[in-house]
């Protein structure tokens, strides 16, 4: 009678579907309590979701490899995602078009600002070597991140948590922050969260309001090549 | 809408072929951004732009709900949180700081740059 669940149990930890489904009623559930909080902004579903994830992992002593077996459905739709912003983007092109230069400008200085300032900031507060090149790209979404960090000799599984950290701090900071300057421009606004949070940012700014969506998207884009070609310089430059 | 999803993937695929076998240091998704847009802006001049394409409704739906797709990649970074350990002040203070000098600088330049045009 006793080796019955168990031997249920033991049959679905080893299929994708358990945590396949486990991951998207975590996402709803994430999602609801956002909802409830009507979007407060440190209610961010995406920290959510990963912690109720975790948490069951961890109560029923699962490898994250067993975990991905089923998770990676979910993660594949990450580029098709990237690909779905081409849609706003088309939808909105007269605003893009109307803020061209400006977004061009706010791209240039917000790339070179979020490398530079973790180069400097990490050298005041003592972070070794190989851990400033690991932090450098921290601003572009994970697998961008991860290769520029690893073709300069950073260890890539710390840039993946400190691309989801930086991800996660901008789409809580960023509302309140743009708020208490009274910056109502909502393509600012995206632009900033994408640029500096990449895809995280890009989910919060699109929560928000769909213009800064569409802003976000493209500073993610735009970041994520221009971080490829700045991060190798600047960090020759100042290390 | 397998038709729509099949286009999206389908220039995520195109951009993917082309990053690698050029050598790009473009995502290939990002790539396929572009070839999305383009192939979009192309039909624009053709049809009612008032009408919602399926593939518009898709990728709608996916944006929507953007976050979900970060969970599984989250739920690895959780795990490894370790690796701070041996200089997580350091790189607390580091994030924050530079996450904050990042949003002002670039929504700064956005806006100083948007009142000089105008």
């Amino acid at each position: 009678m006793n080796q019955e669940p168990f031997s249920l149990w033991v049959y679905l930890s080893s299929q994708p579907l358990l945590w396949l489904v486990v991951t998207l009623w975590a996402w709803v559930a994430a999602d609801r309590i956002a909802l409830l909080a009507r979007r407060a902004p440190i209610v961010n579903p995406v920290l959510i979701a990963i912690l109720i994830v975790s948490a069951i992992l961890a109560a029923t002593n699962t490898p994250y490899a067993v975990y991905f077996e089923g998770a990676q459905f979910v993660h594949f739709l990450l580029g098709a995602a990237t690909v779905s912003i081409a849609i706003p983007l088309v939808r909105n092109r007269s605003v893009v078009r109307a803020n061209l230069l400006p977004l061009l400008a706010a791209l240039i200085v917000g790339s070179m600002v979020a490398i530079i300032s973790v180069i400097v900031l990490g050298r005041i507060f003592g972070l070794p070597h190989d851990v400033l090149v690991a932090m450098a790209p921290k601003s572009v979404t994970a697998p961008v991140a991860m290769g520029i960090a690893e073709k300069l000799g950073g260890e890539p599984s710390l840039t993946a948590v400190l691309v989801i950290l930086t991800g996660v701090l901008g789409a809580v900071v960023v509302t309140p922050l743009m708020n208490a300057f009274r910056i109502r421009d909502y393509a600012a606004r995206g632009f900033a969260v994408g640029l500096a949070s990449h895809g995280i940012g890009t989910a919060r700014a699109f929560v928000v309001d769909p213009l800064a969506g569409t802003f976000a998207g493209i500073a993610m884009g735009l970041n994520a090549i221009l971080t490829s070609i700045l991060t190798p310089i600047l960090v020759h430059w100042l290390l | 809408m397998v038709a729509a999803f099949a286009q999206l993937l389908a220039c995520q695929l195109a951009g993917e072929i082309a990053t690698r076998s050029l050598n790009l240091p473009v995502p290939g998704p990002v790539l396929g951004l572009v070839f999305m847009a383009v192939i979009l802006l192309v039909r624009a001049q053709w049809r009612d732009t008032s009408e919602e394409l399926p593939v518009e409704r898709t990728a709608a739906a996916i944006l929507a709900n953007l976050g979900l797709l970060f969970v599984p990649a989250g739920v690895g970074v959780l795990q490894q949180l370790g690796l701070l350990s041996s200089h997580a002040v350091g790189i607390a203070l580091t994030v924050v700081l530079s996450t904050l000098l990042t949003l002002l600088s670039t929504v700064g330049t956005f806006l100083l740059v948007k009142k000089v045009l105008a």
